[in-house]
């Protein structure tokens, strides 16, 4: 592989601006996630963390600015090109978003069921291993209505995983949970990128997570980035809002 | 200038959602062929729209029979007409009666249901879990609803038919004492047409039903999906849906009577 084509291999924002109406979202957001590591959006609430997700599944599309994966430009796909890209992409929702009328396995082998057309064994199978790696095996039949939040985020995990993604992106993964099975989660997205090599591109206000989680941070403040560094230079970094952030009070 | 800005987002937002409406009936009808791999969540559909709404269907169409042929009963009681009240109540359900009632009572269960479900769906981000996982939301969401619907307006129909016909009968016999075999036989009557397999009148009404069932649906549905900001706009999303379903009932009624009957 050419040295170019590497650099490109990853997630690349550059100077991404997005407006709701009169409401400016993004504002020159710019980052790059190299392939196989994990990125931390850390901020507060309203900096436009969970849209620039959004822009990089392509829900969403920038008002200026660029947007690839592995060099791909997101906003430039058409609808054939989209679900291709979202093929090697899984999203981990805030609450889990489990279709509430289908058990936690039928959740799960959604993807490979409707996109892949896999023989039922062969789901069966990648199911229940993609439960087991996320410590549901024993809640295949549940419903969504009967497990707790915690259950509902791994279960979500699990179907973001059951497609081997190449790249997963993490909306707040321990939103609401208990530091407990917060720690659990941070396991499990650890392990995905240290044994499958997954990319991952994290949302969080969690100070916690991000230290655990994240090969790299970014700062975001009203709509881009005003710091970025490993975990360690963002612990010495002077910048205010760091410090305030790194100082665990999002904890 | 804010009152006017006000009217024209107001207006805006109307031709918008009503864009969203048309385009998903077409892009839904265009996804029709897929429907065999959705038989799952189309029985389930069928059972919702269908057999659960039913009972409540029947009785608001049986008292809507019976107050039909009260009231009608006493006009032409005054010009000695009372033998003429099977024939009146047949044709009025089978006409406008049963498919209206319908699909008012499938508006108000079925539709406002579909509408929660979908708004719920929407503003918890399950529909764009859908999106994100190369799903279609029509395909997956609405295709199944707008067939079941279509299917079993028509179906409930039917037995909105029957029953508001033997409401009328038990006021013929009760309050108007006619007999039940001089009604019965009057029903019959208005009904017969020796030149099709169905009367005009109900072969009509049951595709008025048909267009209410697909108009209920496909409506309700896109209420649903385009739901946002929580618990508040699920609640005005299924208000949306009832209100417009029972507007554009009204008016597709009203085109469809006029496509097949003429005043002149």
């Amino acid at each position: 592989m050419s040295e170019t084509a590497t650099q490109e291999r990853g997630i690349r924002l550059r100077d991404v601006h997005k407006a709701f109406g009169e409401r400016k979202v993004l504002c020159g957001m710019t980052f790059t996630v190299p392939k196989g590591t994990n990125y931390v959006l850390m901020g507060g609430s309203g900096t436009g963390k969970s849209v620039t997700l959004r822009h990089v599944i392509g829900i969403l599309k920038p008002d200026r600015g660029s947007v690839q994966v592995d060099g791909i430009e997101v906003p430039e796909l058409d609808r054939a090109g989209l679900m291709r890209l979202r093929t090697r992409m899984g999203y981990l929702f805030q609450a889990g978003a489990l279709i509430n009328w289908l058990t936690v396995a039928d959740n799960v082998a959604l993807p490979l069921r409707e996109n892949q057309r896999a023989p039922r064994a062969e789901v069966r199978d990648r199911v229940m291993r993609v439960l087991e790696l996320v410590g549901l095996a024993d809640a295949a039949e549940q419903m969504p209505a009967r497990i707790s939040g915690g259950m509902k985020l791994r279960a979500g995990l699990a179907r973001a995983l059951v497609t081997e993604p190449e790249y997963v992106l993490y909306d707040e993964p321990n939103a609401g949970l208990d530091p407990i099975t917060a720690d659990q989660i941070h396991e499990l997205i650890i392990r995905v990128r240290d044994e499958l090599g997954v990319t991952g591109l994290i949302v969080t206000h969690s100070t916690r997570c991000a230290t655990l989680c994240g090969d790299r941070i970014g700062v975001t403040e009203s709509g881009r980035i005003v710091a970025e560094g490993t975990p360690e230079e963002m612990r010495r970094s002077t910048n205010e809002l760091v410090r305030a952030f790194m100082s665990g009070g999002a904890d | 200038m804010s009152l006017l800005s006000a009217a024209g987002a107001m207006v805006r937002e109307r031709v918008v959602g009503a864009g969203f409406v048309v385009s998903l009936l077409l892009h839904t009808a265009r996804l029709t062929p897929r429907l065999p791999r959705r038989l799952r969540f189309f029985l389930d559909a069928c059972h919702s729209a269908g057999v659960r709404a039913l009972p409540v269907t029947l009785i608001v169409a049986m008292f809507a029979g019976m107050i039909l042929a009260l009231q009608t009963g006493i006009e032409l009681r005054n010009y000695g007409q009372t033998g003429a009240i099977g024939t009146i109540t047949a044709l009025s359900m089978c006409r406008e009666m049963g498919p209206f009632i319908t699909a008012v009572v499938l508006a108000a269960t079925v539709g406002s249901a579909m509408a929660a479900e979908l708004g719920t769906m929407n503003v918890s981000d399950e529909v764009t879990a859908l999106e994100v996982m190369s799903i279609d939301p029509a395909d997956f969401l609405v295709l199944p609803r707008v067939a079941a619907l279509t299917v079993m307006c028509p179906a409930v129909t039917v037995f909105s038919n029957l029953l508001g016909i033997a409401g009328g009968s038990l006021v013929a016999e009760f309050q108007l004492g006619i007999s039940q075999t001089y009604y019965w036989n009057s029903v019959q009557d208005a009904l017969s047409d020796t030149a099709h397999v169905l009367p005009k009148d109900v072969y009509v009404g049951l595709f008025k039903a048909t267009v209410f069932g697909c108009l209920i649906a496909i409506i309700s549905c896109a209420c649903g999906l385009r739901a946002q900001g929580g618990a508040f706009g699920v609640g005005s999303a299924v208000q949306g849906a009832v209100r417009n379903s029972v507007i554009m009932i009204i008016v597709s009624g009203f085109i469809v009577t006029s496509l097949f009957y003429r005043g002149r």
